[in-house]
């Protein structure tokens, strides 16, 4: 719909494309550019002399007899072990969607139909956790997990970013199920139902795109942990972030810099299709977090 | 909702946020007021040909049985929190009295490590925050008049950097900044100084964090901007273009007020997500520039240092910090949920 209000004079309009085209090129040229350069060896994505080598790649055909490699991959995926990391991550990442989800779910429910004072309260406290950055409470995971034996294993991960989850996802599921209208599962009372009834056959039908929404946001921040697990876990049981980390220590010796770059090549590309099937879902949880303050 | 049920839908949650937020908190404030024991001493009485003279050795095991049997160390009281690693009263106190101008007092507070981390943080959370807001703002009022075909693809594109994991994300500008890498190359060549090295100069660390610290947050503000921006409603643009308002006026005192809430919630979202800024720092292999507070906890946690204490202390000095900074923006959302409960 276009109106007088609206329309845009072709001088400015013009500037705006050009903003939006330039902004484009922020954002992608990165990830283009390494994702290029992971096919390359160290000698031409790290060139002094001349940049134009990332392109033609004269080290790459001298050093491997083709135009591209994938001695990086190959160094990260077999050599490095980087496969390992990956079922770890995968393990980490399914369970602390699926743990903190369903307390989430439970617990945003109640507190989107509760009129107490005690649920605002709670809500509260819930957005000072989220507050807090999650390192501060790690020695506070650390100690107890030294004395009780529980250093090193997936499961103290798993518990632990779950829990440093939950006050997030707790508000997005409160915000979500509040737009549920209360008339639904009032209905249901008055037809016979106890409260857990109302909830499983009334409200887990309609709340499948809230829990995605909120799952989604679940499992960007398990995927994309480093401090936690970096300090949680054994190094054999490390996820994939902090293994590229460990990559780094390392890449003073010629050529393992690009294992890092494939390794980060390869956990950016999931994310990747994450956002090409989840764009909508995406934005709308980005923005019914905004709407409900 | 009445008592009970609300008591066993919340059950698990409470459990939860309990056993993993109330109780690490309870322990960080009891870590940092404790600290690792002293060695255990001993005294031994060595004889040689000379005659014998008694001197003092450290005893391992009584040493190790002691820091097994209670690892949470010596009860130290609010020693940590003063100490020269945290707020440093003492140092500090000297500096001021010793001041010569003011110049020389900053220099010397901010070489204390609480301090300098301190500084980083803050001096990052401030530029940062209102750089992407308004580059977002301007994005979303630019994508907002292209043809809107491509817009969806725009999103798609600025929601990259955004959930790309930020060791990830700046590890890629790191690359391409590093001297061998195309933006270093182009900066050498621009500013024509061959030996140019960004990571060797603190100023331009700081600046090169900051800028990635835009870069991963302006799409954020952008969406919702943007989301903002398809709601202003229609008809008051129309009914002030028929006043004679012209653009600008339009955007200032139609849009930018129904932007207003969605501004407030950015800049508590945002302070909360640039007061933890940390892996920025590893992946630019910044430390010896810039420190944050964070990544100042997470020197200490390492098994190798074992400054558990010194840890805790920094973090309950963080979460005050982060409070402090948050706290109009806490109060204005107490009162904006308060009236919707109403």
């Amino acid at each position: 719909m276009m109106s007088k209000a609206t329309r845009i004079p072709p001088m400015l309009r013009f500037v705006l494309i050009c903003f939006s085209l330039i902004w484009l090129v922020i954002v992608t040229f990165p990830f283009l550019w390494t994702f290029w350069g992971s096919f390359k060896v160290e000698g031409d994505f790290f060139s002094k002399v001349d940049w134009t080598r990332v392109l033609t790649g004269p080290m790459t055909i001298r050093e491997t007899g083709d135009t591209f490699t994938g001695q990086g991959y190959y160094g990260a995926w077999i050599e490095e072990e980087f496969w390992r990391s990956t079922l770890n991550t995968v393990i980490v990442v399914v369970s602390v969607v699926s743990v903190s989800l369903t307390i989430a779910t439970l617990g945003g429910y109640a507190l989107a139909r509760s009129k107490h004072n005690y649920a605002f309260w709670i809500l509260m406290l819930a957005l000072v956790f989220r507050a807090m950055p999650p390192i501060t409470l790690l020695s506070g995971f650390l100690l107890p997990a030294y004395q009780w034996n529980l250093w090193g294993h997936l499961p103290t991960a798993i518990i632990v970013l779950a829990a440093s989850n939950q006050p997030f996802t707790l508000w997005m599921m409160t915000a979500f199920f509040r737009n549920i209208p209360t008339e639904l599962d009032e209905s249901a009372r008055i037809d016979g139902c106890t409260p857990f009834q109302a909830f499983r056959l009334v409200i887990i039908p309609v709340m499948w795109p809230g829990v995605i929404t909120a799952g989604l946001f679940a499992f960007l921040l398990a995927y994309n942990d480093y401090a936690t697990t970096a300090m949680l876990l054994t190094r054999e049981n490390l996820t994939m972030i902090p293994k590229i980390a460990s990559f780094l220590g390392t890449i003073q010796t010629e050529g393992n810099v690009m294992l890092a770059v494939a390794a980060v090549v390869s956990v950016t590309v999931p994310l990747f299709f994450l956002i090409a099937f989840f764009q909508r879902q995406f934005v709308s949880g980005l923005t019914a977090g905004a709407v409900k303050g | 909702m009445k008592h009970k049920t609300f008591f066993w839908f919340f059950f698990p949650a409470a459990i939860a946020l309990i056993s993993f937020k109330v109780f690490p908190i309870t322990s960080v404030i009891v870590q940092s007021v404790h600290a690792p024991h002293q060695q255990v001493l001993v005294e031994v009485k060595i004889c040689d040909a000379f005659g014998c003279a008694a001197t003092t050795k450290v005893d391992r095991s009584a040493t190790e049985e002691l820091r097994r049997e209670m690892p949470l160390g010596r009860y130290n009281g609010a020693a940590v929190f003063v100490d020269r690693n945290h707020l440093a009263i003492e140092e500090v106190g000297s500096a001021w009295k010793s001041q010569t101008s003011f110049a020389d007092f900053r220099a010397k507070v901010f070489n204390l490590p609480f301090y300098r981390a301190l500084a980083f943080t803050l001096t990052y959370t401030i530029v940062v925050t209102p750089f992407a807001l308004i580059l977002g703002f301007s994005v979303a009022v630019a994508v907002n008049a292209i043809p809107r075909f491509y817009r969806g693809a725009m999103i798609f594109a600025s929601l990259l950097p955004m959930i790309v994991t930020p060791l990830v994300g700046a590890l890629l500008l790191a690359w391409m900044i590093d001297s061998r890498g195309i933006l270093g190359n182009t900066l050498q060549y621009l500013l024509d100084d061959p030996d140019l090295s960004i990571r060797a100069s603190t100023p331009l660390t700081w600046v090169m964090l900051m800028v990635y610290g835009i870069w991963s947050s302006t799409p954020f503000a952008f969406v919702i901007y943007y989301a903002g921006l398809q709601t202003v409603p229609h008809d008051t643009l129309e009914a002030a273009m028929i006043d004679g308002a012209n653009r600008w006026e339009r955007i200032r005192y139609i849009v930018l007020p129904h932007l207003m809430p969605l501004t407030v919630f950015m800049v508590l979202i945002k302070i909360m997500d640039n007061f933890r800024v940390f892996e920025p720092i590893i992946s630019f292999e910044a430390a010896a520039h810039a420190q944050s507070l964070s990544y100042y906890i997470f020197t200490d946690l390492d098994p190798d240092s074992g400054l558990l204490s010194s840890a805790a202390a920094t973090s309950i000095l963080t979460i005050l910090g982060v409070l402090v900074l948050l706290s109009p923006a806490l109060v204005q959302t107490w009162k904006t949920f308060g009236k919707g409960q109403a």
